[in-house]
């Protein structure tokens, strides 16, 4: 019971803060409403008892990626430039390209046979995801090594200061 | 008297069962519980805060051959609380610019996850607030909140100083939290858990000689000095260079709000103090702990209380790095260091040596490790001096 | 382990709640006289030249990413870790593959002297 109440205090709160994310005027409250968002999403996995998702959710939405962004707002937009508008003329197609796109994604998960237990949630979830990453999951695992490589890479290539 | 029971759960059970006896509900019971626990932990936070300030103070006095505070109460340990009366009555001023709703939110959320680092540290054997399977990450998380918090505050104040400290923030707080992380993954990997409560049972071998100070001495002095550098401490304190910056992310902040910034500031570093003490000098571990288990609160404080009086000392003596040899440090220096300490410590571990031997072996890495990495630091700032020697010694011209 | 979560849940709501409740007291007690000299941007005492922003270095912005990408590895290395005592010496050599691969980048940082302050 207590569990649903704050799930749905929590939703609402998340789709508040995703609604402000959308239709915030200031560039920098946009991005600030997206970290409220990823918290709550952090906050879901933790009803859901998977602490590892969640802790992953705030170090790299919150601590890594939406740092990023308010930072990349920092340096190339002023304060003062106070009205970006985030509403312009195609505001109404997008609103119902959003509305298409749920309800695509509501039909096709209430369509999907999800497996699920009644089992508790094994208390050492993360050792096992670990001995996976290195056991079944190897291939992957590998290649998300050579990707992040590939990305710092490309981030030195594009953000390095070129002299003469 | 049986000393046996001088522990802190049973304060915990006393209540537990006070409560059960007033015939609640157990949910209701366990809400009481939890809130009384994180009231207990905010006020433990904010009377430590004050005695932390004064500590430093008094301290950073002696160091530099002053005497400190001496005027308010015995020793002056009431003049912090005449500080916060001070800035409690103190006007708020807000530069007439600035983004409203940012600017008050970034003080709340500095103080907010410092206050949140508290839950995950344990002050005796299960005395923790909550012992979460991922303690470890829980405390990177809500770091990560932090340096959100100065950008919010550099960001909003719409000033050229703050602007710039926010800016340092993202060159300092994030590139040091890599080392910071790296060091503290080399303990999960030798304990296998990420509990904060376990890691410190893990180090209470022969009699002390178990902390992973001695057998991973490295990943401590890496750990250290990222701390140093996550709680904006000297050298490490570019964010708020008084003669370059003013003070930094937190210039336009005045009143209350500034004490909140002041507050999590040495909440900080007594929490990342706190860090190092659980994960590298055994936590509450000390002579006679399984006899009497409330000795391991004074353990526990007094190990943290040493990390941060190391903290306070270093920053006391040592001058501010220049910002690129700040970043070079961190990232030629540290993170690769850390790297192969990872690599090497994985490797003897699988080893799976006779007890006393194992912890020999980590440690001549470590050292070996130390050693080689100091060699190769000494000479690229020889061949800097060299360089710069060059390039500044005018050539006398020949006669 | 939902009851560990909820004392963190509750200390949140305590640790947000509580510096808007002082912050509150305090302008209860506090002075409020704003002038506009007192509430123009503190540059030490100068007037302000020209727009608070200016244009900063790049620079910054690539160690932003850098830190990302190590964040991400860190946290790939964190349920290895754990499950260290578990897992064969194969899987050691797994993960050493996986450092391997990152501190290439860091190497390539390094060459391309990406890491210098200029």
């Amino acid at each position: 019971m207590v569990q649903q109440v704050v799930f749905i205090l929590i939703a609402i709160f998340t789709l508040g803060m995703a609604l402000g994310t959308v239709i915030s005027r200031k560039l920098f409250h946009a991005a600030l409403f997206l970290v409220g968002t990823f918290a709550g999403v952090a906050i879901l996995y933790v009803l859901l008892e998977a602490e590892f998702l969640a802790v992953s959710q705030v170090i790299v939405y919150i601590g890594a990626i939406a740092t990023l962004i308010v930072f990349a707002i920092m340096l190339s937009r002023s304060m003062m430039d106070k009205e970006s508008g985030a509403v312009n003329k195609q505001w109404w197609a997008a609103a119902g390209g959003s509305v298409l796109l749920f309800a695509a994604l509501a039909l096709l998960l209430s369509k999907v046979p999800f497996a699920t237990t009644s089992a508790a949630v094994p208390d050492d979830t993360i050792a096992k995801i670990g001995s996976q990453f290195v056991g079944v999951y190897v291939i992957p695992f590998e290649v998300v090594s050579v990707l992040l490589l590939v990305a710092m890479i490309g981030a030195i290539m594009l953000a390095r200061e070129r002299h003469g | 008297m049986d000393l046996s029971s001088l522990d802190l759960r049973a304060i915990g059970a006393w209540f537990h069962n006070l409560l059960m006896g007033t015939g609640m509900s157990a949910m209701l019971v366990q809400f009481i519980e939890s809130l009384v626990g994180a009231l207990l932990l905010l006020i433990f936070g904010l009377t430590l805060v004050i005695f932390l300030i004064w500590l430093e103070r008094k301290l950073a006095g002696r160091i530099q051959d002053r005497l400190g505070p001496n005027r308010v109460g015995p020793y002056g340990l009431m003049q912090t609380m005449a500080d916060a009366l001070k800035l409690l009555t103190k006007e708020d001023v807000t530069p007439f610019d600035a983004d409203r709703v940012t600017y008050n939110l970034a003080p709340a959320l500095a103080v907010f996850h410092v206050i949140m680092a508290l839950a995950v540290i344990p002050f005796a054997d299960q005395v923790i607030a909550a012992d979460i399977n991922v303690g470890v990450l829980y405390l990177m998380a809500v770091g990560a909140i932090g340096s959100m918090a100065a950008l919010m505050a550099g960001w909003a104040s719409n000033n050229k100083y703050a602007l710039i400290g926010g800016f340092r923030v993202v060159a300092q707080l994030l590139s040091y939290e890599i080392p910071l992380v790296l060091a503290m993954l080399i303990p999960v990997l030798v304990t296998g858990t990420m509990r904060m409560n376990g890691l410190a049972r893990a180090q209470g071998d022969y009699l002390g000689l178990g902390w992973f100070v001695w057998t991973l001495p490295l990943a401590f002095i890496i750990f250290f000095i990222a701390s140093l550098a996550e709680v904006e401490r000297a050298p490490f304190d570019l964010l708020e260079a008084e003669s370059e910056i003013v003070a930094g992310y937190n210039i336009e902040y005045s009143g209350m709000k500034f004490a909140w910034f002041f507050l999590a500031f040495f909440m900080n570093s007594w929490v990342l103090a706190a860090i190092g003490a659980t994960i590298f000098l055994g936590g509450w571990q000390g002579p006679f702990v399984d006899q009497i288990p409330a000795l391991g609160v004074i353990y526990f404080f007094a190990k943290s209380l040493f990390l941060f009086v190391v903290q306070a000392w270093v920053r006391t003596t040592f001058p501010r790095l220049r910002i690129d040899q700040m970043m070079s440090f961190c990232w030629k220096f540290l993170v690769p260091m850390a790297l192969v300490l990872f690599g090497f410590v994985a490797i003897i571990l699988k080893l799976h040596l006779p007890s006393p031997w194992e912890g020999i072996i980590l440690l001549l890495s470590n050292v070996a490790i130390l050693l080689v990495g100091l060699s190769f630091l000494g000479r690229s700032q020889r061949k800097a001096v060299y360089a710069s020697k060059r390039a500044f010694t005018p050539t006398i011209p020949r006669m | 382990m939902l009851q560990q979560y909820g004392l963190i849940g509750l200390l949140a709501l305590i640790a947000i709640a509580f510096p808007f409740v002082t912050v509150g007291f305090t302008w209860l007690i506090r002075p409020k006289r704003p002038d506009p000299i007192k509430n123009s941007t503190y540059e030490c005492g100068l007037e302000t030249i020209g727009d608070t922003w200016v244009q900063f270095r790049a620079q910054y912005y690539l160690f932003a990413l850098i830190f990302v990408v190590f964040d991400i590895e860190a946290m790939f290395l964190f349920p290895f870790a754990v499950a260290f005592n578990s897992v064969g010496l194969f899987a050691v050599i797994e993960a050493i593959l996986f450092i391997v691969m990152l501190a290439m980048g860091l190497v390539y940082a390094w060459k391309k002297k990406a890491m210098e302050w200029q």
